[in-house]
């Protein structure tokens, strides 16, 4: 169907922050469709500041962006990317259950005066069964654990139809137990050939699952190959070896420190 | 009751708390989940300004406190938007100076200290019969646009950033949400009065949350209590002798203690009967393997021989008294 489709996400020389601030600065990267990439990098790196661009959540500073073939500025069709926030908790102010949630995202893709048909709710069902949360479907969100609300989210996102689902850190702060679970799910959708960009700390909950790895640090991509490059390329990353970013606009971290922290990533890897 | 019909302004005076007790909780759910719960107290402070000024000009009062109200609601969304910390203080000057010039001008006009009173804690029986055929379209309007937009309200309550990625118009939703507000308020001033409408927007909710599983029957029961509160207060007013207002929000508070006893005491005794089953990692599901018996409204799982129910984040052990098996999965049970 898409033979010569344009890549779902592409960057050239991207730079997004706020208020000014640049957060990202000449982000070079396209995701084609099928592609699930791991968005990884120490904290204040830029891999949130780049995914809320792409949603305009963050502001655009410069560069050529396009989704879908479309420049963002021109870009509408906003329910296309399906958005998994970071989130700790849901909201408990008020009570609402996993299916509330979950039916919010068809909400844009219907004009405001129109209900909810028997499509709509069809295709929340599917997203339920999706996460597995359809036996859970009338709990109380605030209830559910944050591995099960995490799922919860994903749903929400699956309920648009995305062609492409933007995550931020699905696995943080979710125990083991449910970390697998969660990359059960992801491994599900990514079999049906769902498209998806996870920023991540835990690369090793869901190693089975990527089939590219972009590294972040300081703002910039210090890394863009296959999960057995980024093994072998990781090495380059040693104090000393191989880095060329450090433009006077990075965070000002030194190298050597950078490479410390991002290197935990693959030794936890190793013990799993 | 009868003869209580048989009066005319009581017909009036009832037909405005069947209005406005259904409107007040309808639109106050919204801002208990946004967290904004006193913010109608605010817009009431600015409305006693616009009826001062139309007590001062002898144009009519509720089209004046109308502007000022939606003014004021509109000023509170764009200030909220901003995101500066400075914001919670331009509200207050807003609010204050707005109850500060409402008591200035009022005592400059010839209206008597009891009309003010009026405005600030309700005066249904002295209502006229314009400013009721005002407030019932009003308050049809607020329920109805309330009621088509409640989904896309909640969504931008429940997660506005998420709404914003999915390119739903929050700031719209927003202000439309601050003006329906600003709109209840106004229509409330004569039952319950400028400073007590916020309570009659926020208590039955707060009833509701105690009493609910969902948002959709959370809504359901805030108006329901909303509207048997109004309606009841103003019959008690009527024969106590005691300001509308003041008699609603005491049976609204009243509900909600009786309620949350009431409620606390469940709570304690399903805890108690609520047998929770053996701490396991695997998760259910339509894949895993286990046997499911869906009943009862949920789907319960065969775990070596006894059954899991969902609940909340864990499993319960199936409770046979509680949910009696149907037929067809009765020998499964046993």
């Amino acid at each position: 169907m898409r033979v010569n489709a344009p890549p779902l996400i592409s960057l050239h020389s991207a730079s997004f922050g706020y208020a000014e601030r640049r957060v990202v600065d000449g982000v070079t990267l396209s995701q084609g469709p099928g592609e699930v990439i791991a968005l990884l990098g120490p904290n204040g790196s830029g891999k949130t500041t780049l995914v809320k661009g792409l949603l305009g959540l963050s502001e655009h500073l410069g560069g050529e962006v396009a989704l879908f073939g479309t420049p963002l500025e021109q870009f509408h069709d906003k329910p296309r990317i399906g958005y998994v926030p970071q989130r700790h908790s849901l909201s408990a102010s008020v009570r609402a259950t996993v299916r509330e949630i979950v039916e919010i995202g068809r909400l844009p893709l219907r004009p405001w005066w129109r209900p909810a048909n028997a499509t709509d709710s069809a295709v929340v069902d599917e997203a339920l069964d999706a996460v597995g949360l359809r036996d859970r479907e009338r709990e109380d969100v605030a209830a559910l654990s944050g591995g099960q609300q995490r799922r919860v989210l994903i749903a929400r996102a699956l309920a648009a139809q995305p062609d492409v689902l933007v995550m931020d850190e699905p696995t943080a702060g979710v125990d083991i137990a449910n970390q697998r679970i969660l990359a059960q799910v992801l491994a599900t959708l990514a079999a049906r050939g769902t498209s998806m960009l996870i920023v991540t700390h835990e690369l090793a909950a869901l190693r089975d699952v990527v089939t590219r790895i972009v590294c972040m640090d300081g703002g910039h991509v210090d890394f863009d190959g296959s999960p057995a490059d980024y093994q072998l390329g990781h090495r380059g990353h040693e104090p000393g070896g191989g880095h060329h970013h450090g433009s006077p606009g990075s965070v000002g971290r030194s190298d050597g420190l950078a490479a410390i922290v991002t290197d935990t990533l693959p030794s936890r890897e190793a013990q799993s | 009751m009868s003869d209580l019909l048989a009066l005319d302004f009581m017909r009036q005076a009832l037909i405005a708390a069947v209005l406005v007790g259904l409107a007040a909780p309808l639109v106050g759910a919204f801002l208990v989940q946004r967290r904004m719960s006193l913010i109608g107290d605010g817009i009431g402070h600015v409305a006693l300004a616009g009826v001062a000024v139309g007590i001062l000009t002898g144009s009519m009062p509720v089209f004046t406190a109308l502007i000022a109200a939606v003014a004021a609601a509109v000023g509170v969304e764009l200030i909220r938007a901003t995101g500066r910390t400075s914001g919670d203080i331009a509200l207050a000057v807003m609010f204050y100076g707005g109850i500060a010039l409402g008591v200035v001008l009022i005592s400059k006009s010839t209206a008597s200290s009891s009309n003010l009173t009026g405005y600030l804690f309700g005066a249904i029986l002295t209502t006229s019969r314009t400013d009721i055929v005002v407030f019932a379209i009003l308050a049809v309007v607020v329920v109805g646009v309330t009621w088509v937009l409640r989904h896309r309200f909640f969504a931008v309550a429940n997660d506005e950033e998420y709404a914003r990625a999915v390119g739903l118009p929050v700031m719209g939703y927003n202000i439309a949400l601050s003006v329906l507000t600003a709109v209840t308020v106004v229509v409330s001033m004569r039952v319950v009065g400028l400073l007590l409408i916020t309570a009659l927007m926020i208590i039955p909710n707060a009833t509701a949350q105690l009493v609910s599983r969902s948002f959709r029957s959370s809504l359901a029961w805030a108006s329901l209590i909303g509207l048997a509160s109004s309606v009841s207060g103003v019959i008690a007013s009527f024969y106590a002798e005691t300001p509308s207002g003041g008699t609603i929000v005491l049976l609204a508070i009243g509900t909600f203690l009786v309620v949350s006893i009431v409620s606390g005491l469940v709570t304690r005794a399903r805890r108690a009967a609520h047998d929770r089953a053996e701490r396991h990692e695997h998760e259910h599901g339509p894949v895993c393997g286990h046997q499911a018996i869906p009943h009862g409204g949920h789907v319960d799982y065969l775990h070596d021989g006894h059954r899991h129910a969902p609940h909340a984040d864990h499993y319960d052990e199936h409770d046979a008294q509680a949910h009696p098996a149907p037929q067809d999965t009765q020998e499964v049970s046993r």
